[in-house]
């Protein structure tokens, strides 16, 4: 951050020489993860910290398309990371950095995908982890993050408490890397990837819309410097021209408060939804995010936790990717954004999806299940086919 | 007297000192002694409206003081004020 006023740093690159080698040619002979896209991530590593970060699927969603009055529709599959969400993109990078810059331990404060990512790639660089997360977060998360033997902290407080803390911390363990306080300046950059990606999976083209989850803000700021910067080291023929929409919960929207009150200051607030791993209350980035929306004419809205629930199945249902509450906002931003005609059918649409369902199955206990529960015989199956076949026509009546 | 929580960054104008005792009745008070004692502060920690700049958070004991009244919030002898640097997380 500015040493003066604690604004974000932003990375430069010297464009002129990055354009004069990278090409298609060169990016696709690099590994299928995000650093084929190293030439413009802000560190250089032959061996960086890596667990296979990026690369994952767009998956075209004609079903869910037509059930939103879409047109083209495609779905930026991020659960297709080694720990299940996009964190592992920034994490390959700012703790490859870390270890160039001698850090010996990785720390993070998270809302769980992180510390699950930080955990996992200190294992694999043989760092020391500690990681601090709200003392409420899903079970899968806090197990998944114990798992590689770091140091786990369950701070009594919300992620904003445990942020604080960690900025804090940096004061008094100026030796450790915090992925998103220290040195997050780099860590935010991996998030470019998301872009690259995704241009290159069309062929090398931009959408015309994506709809981006905000948590802090920084993954939506990003994606839009990401396809800024494709054009401009000459991977993209045309200047993108890529409205970027947000996507928060009701319980914890300061981003879409804002931008529905026309204001350019975000008012803090404390966070209650599902959407535990948005549920970022002041977020670092908020400005700069509502800053990209606007001026790129996209919009933000949130959803109500029933809705998230709502976009997890519609998902499911439609097209076979199982999100976390994340996906939940912003699929259920998506429907929300179609429905008033903000997201067109005319246009190239991309939504961010960038965790994985089996990390927050608490949240849709009691709304999915067996059909029934059977004894092993052919009376009792039938039984129970007959029974859900009536209710299902009574249910469609 | 008021316990003020100085981040790394603005150590340089403390001494390197990390906790300052201060006097001052509300939490702009507080600051502005701060500066007053450690000149070079008020630059760093208020806009050109003389609010507090949008990187910076100021916590009185537990909470953030935007969630409160502001810089016009009172303070009571043995609190902690503590300057916290806004860009981190997420």
């Amino acid at each position: 951050m500015c040493d003066f006023c604690f604004g974000p740093l932003e990375v430069t690159y010297d464009y002129e020489r990055v354009a004069a080698t990278i090409s298609r040619e060169r990016v696709a002979s690099g590994p299928r993860s995000i650093w084929r896209y190293a030439d413009l991530l802000p560190v250089r590593d032959a061996a960086p910290v890596d667990l296979g970060a990026g690369f994952t699927p767009l998956v075209r969603a004609d079903r869910l398309a037509a059930e939103l009055g879409l047109g083209e529709l495609w779905i930026k599959d991020d659960t297709a990371n080694p720990t299940g969400s996009f964190k592992d993109r920034v994490v390959s990078v700012a703790l490859t950095k870390a270890r160039q810059l001698g850090f010996k331990v990785a720390a993070c404060a998270s809302t769980g995908n992180l510390a699950n990512s930080v955990a996992a790639h200190a294992a694999r660089a043989g760092m020391d982890s500690v990681v601090l997360i709200p003392h409420d977060l899903e079970q899968a998360k806090v197990t998944m993050t114990s798992v590689y033997g770091g140091r786990v902290f369950a701070v009594e407080g919300s992620y904003d408490d445990v942020n604080r803390l960690c900025a804090e911390l940096t004061s008094e363990q100026p030796d450790w890397a915090f992925v998103n306080v220290n040195v997050r300046t780099y860590y935010a950059e991996g998030s470019k990837t998301l872009a690259f990606e995704v241009a290159e999976q069309l062929g090398w083209q931009a959408p015309d819309h994506v709809v981006v989850p905000i948590g802090s803000g920084s993954q939506l700021t990003k994606v839009a410097k990401g396809f800024a910067e494709l054009h401009r080291v000459g991977l993209l023929d045309e200047e993108p021209s890529v409205r970027v929409s947000g996507a928060q919960a009701e319980g914890c929207s300061p981003v879409a408060t804002a931008y529905a009150e026309g204001t350019d200051a975000i008012r803090p607030v404390k966070p209650d939804t599902i959407a535990k791993s948005l549920a970022i209350g002041n977020p670092a980035d908020g400005w700069y995010a509502l800053d990209t929306i606007r001026s790129s004419g996209g919009a933000c809205a949130a959803v109500t936790d029933a809705e998230v629930l709502d976009g997890i199945r519609l998902l499911a249902r439609t097209e076979g990717i199982f999100a976390e509450t994340a996906g939940g906002v912003t699929i259920a931003t998506l429907a929300k954004l179609a429905a008033e005609g903000v997201v067109r059918p005319d246009e190239r649409v991309v939504a961010m999806v960038t965790g994985h369902g089996l990390k927050t199955v608490e949240a849709l206990a009691g709304t999915v299940g067996p059909t029934a529960t059977i004894a092993p015989t052919l009376d009792s199956f039938d039984e129970a086919m007959a029974s859900h076949a009536a209710s299902t026509q009574r249910s469609s009546q | 007297m008021i316990k003020v929580r100085i981040p790394a960054q603005l150590r340089t104008l403390t001494g390197g000192v990390g906790e300052v005792p201060m006097e001052g009745a509300t939490v702009g008070e507080v600051l502005k002694g701060l500066d007053a004692a450690h000149p070079g502060f008020a630059e760093r920690l208020f806009d050109e409206d003389g609010g507090l700049r949008r990187f910076v958070n100021v916590f009185l004991d537990e909470e953030d003081v935007r969630f409160l009244d502001g810089l016009g919030t009172p303070v009571a002898d043995g609190q902690t004020l503590s300057i916290v640097p806004a860009v981190a997380g997420g």
